[in-house]
């Protein structure tokens, strides 16, 4: 099963949740991740940034505009909708899909796929599968904000906004302002 | 006949699926908004798996779906295969030509087997209007229908829908005028129910031979239909129309005494070029396919520019497999 962690889409902030990160926090950790993309980069430094819906599309173009705040140069950004490659078929109620749109040839170029929280990796699998139907990258990275552990597959992320340890019946969600009121990382716990 | 409580809110989260609940697709009139929007939006996502270099996903990869077809088709079926097969299932076509199907009791039968096959869906054409709801009822695979008689053709009418929004942005307070065979024609009456639906205006135009009964007495006032406006003349229905939809005009109805002559027809009836001339200048022209052109249709109405025949087809197959994305899991858990 691919279960996404957190889903802002079209939820209202959550009451009584835990804050784990503000909107300063985010920003900084954003261009932390920024520069370190760069760093990682040097020797080919052609990437393309690819968003994982839905988190991560913001994300992919927040630190795409850093990348250009920092180089001059704007990488490309595209969006990734897995939902033609999530592992859990026989689930009821398949998500609405979003459209998804890489907007250049990713053959042999760096990619870097950014997703708002790391869980579970199965995620970054199908992801990853997907972005194979457009091409071989020379290269597959991941930026997450979040990487709240319980991995299911052996999958890491190279760049890392925090890291937060938490239980099972927690639930982390990642509200950014370009879906709700402000951009705001909450802990909070899943109703029985 | 609904298999799902309508207007069940299951709207927690923006992604969450209207569709989680549905099993069978048998016409549009128990799809809600809602569910109808949701087809829409991921067929967009589908014309993007299309026009990639490689026209392969694996979401339905060891799912079994088998064609039933038990009356002619060319666009209906080849989309339906092949929206299976860009999805990785498996699929079979099984080609019931002959008369012993006719019978009840052999449909089941052979529906049954399939059944018995593991069939994870059933997409059924017959000649019998009602025949995809007998096997609804009787079977749990999922059953899509794909033309019962003159009753239904509801991926046709997604397709039309899907076409119409993606060319004038949306459906809603748009004037539909639909010209032809209106008493034999599936097409018709599923678009009736998603059109209306969707909110868009629809008239209604054919001789009088060829419009049911019920239809040229008028709609009562709670009738969901009752925006719809039943027209005799051809000129005053494509007026101001956004899409002007001319239906296939089967050559049997002509001997069956419904009509004097083709001819005289397409004279009165057919869509030409100086009638699109009175609808809006950027209208469009749809045909559910085959086309008799120079009778319902001229071919240079057909071929010219504000034609969308041709990309209704192409739309076809991406309807087909947000349908397939959305109905075969979800079927799942009924099992």
């Amino acid at each position: 099963m691919v279960e996404r962690s957190s889903d802002t889409a079209g939820e209202a902030p959550a009451i009584g949740g835990r804050q784990v990160l503000d909107r300063e926090q985010i920003r900084r950790a954003l261009i932390r991740i920024a520069h370190e993309i760069l760093e990682g980069n040097v020797r080919d430094p052609e990437i393309v940034v690819v968003g994982i819906h839905s988190g991560g599309v913001p994300l992919a173009e927040r630190t795409a505009d850093f990348i250009e705040e920092f180089e001059g140069r704007r990488p490309p950004v595209g969006q990734l909708d897995i939902g033609l490659y999530r592992d859990d078929l026989n689930r009821r109620g398949r998500p609405v899909m979003r459209p998804t749109s890489i907007p250049v040839p990713i053959e042999g170029r760096p990619v870097v796929l950014i997703d708002d929280v790391l869980y579970t990796g199965r995620t970054v699998r199908a992801a990853m599968d997907a972005l194979n139907d457009f091409g071989r990258p020379s290269r597959v990275q991941l930026a997450v904000l979040i990487d709240r552990g319980h991995r299911e597959l052996p999958i890491r992320a190279d760049y890392v906004g925090r890291n937060i340890p938490t239980s099972l019946d927690e639930e982390v969600r990642v509200h950014l302002r370009e879906t709700t009121d402000d951009d705001e990382v909450v802990i909070l716990r899943r109703r029985a | 006949m609904t298999t799902r409580g309508s207007g069940l809110a299951m709207t927690t989260s923006a992604s969450r699926s209207h569709l989680a609940n549905r099993r069978h697709v048998l016409d549009l009139d128990d799809f809600s908004r809602e569910e109808i929007e949701e087809v829409l939006q991921n067929t967009d996502v589908m014309k993007e798996v299309l026009s990639r270099d490689i026209r392969k996903v694996p979401t339905l990869r060891g799912k079994t779906i088998y064609t039933l077809f038990y009356e002619a088709s060319t666009r209906t079926r080849a989309s339906f295969e092949q929206a299976g097969k860009v999805m990785s299932a498996d699929v079979i076509n099984v080609s019931a030509g002959g008369s012993s199907v006719e019978k009840g009791e052999s449909l089941y039968d052979t529906a049954l087997t399939l059944q018995a096959m593991n069939a994870d869906m059933i997409i059924m054409r017959h000649s019998h209007p009602g025949a995809p709801y007998f096997l609804a009822r009787n079977l749990d695979s999922p059953i899509v229908n794909a033309g019962d008689g003159a009753h239904a053709h509801p991926t046709q009418a997604l397709l039309d829908l899907y076409t119409i929004q993606t060319h004038l942005g949306r459906i809603e307070g748009l004037k539909v005028a639909v010209v032809g065979d209106i008493l034999y024609s599936r097409v018709v009456r599923s678009n009736l129910w998603g059109l209306t639906t969707m909110g868009a205006q629809v008239t209604l135009c054919g001789p009088p031979t060829l419009m049911p009964l019920d239809f040229l007495k008028g709609f009562p006032e709670e009738h969901p239909f009752a925006g719809v406006t039943i027209e005799n003349s051809v000129d005053a229905a494509v007026e101001g129309a956004d899409v002007v939809m001319a239906l296939r005009l089967q050559i049997e109805r002509q001997r069956a005494g419904h009509l004097p002559s083709l001819r005289e027809y397409s004279r009165m009836y057919g869509v030409n070029a100086s009638r699109m001339k009175l609808a809006k200048p950027n209208a469009l022209v749809m045909h559910p396919g085959p086309m008799n052109e120079g009778v319902e249709i001229d071919a240079d109405v057909a071929h010219g520019a504000a034609s969308v025949i041709e990309e209704q087809v192409t739309n076809g197959v991406a309807v087909r497999m947000a349908l397939l994305y959305s109905l075969v899991t979800s079927s799942q858990t009924g099992k």
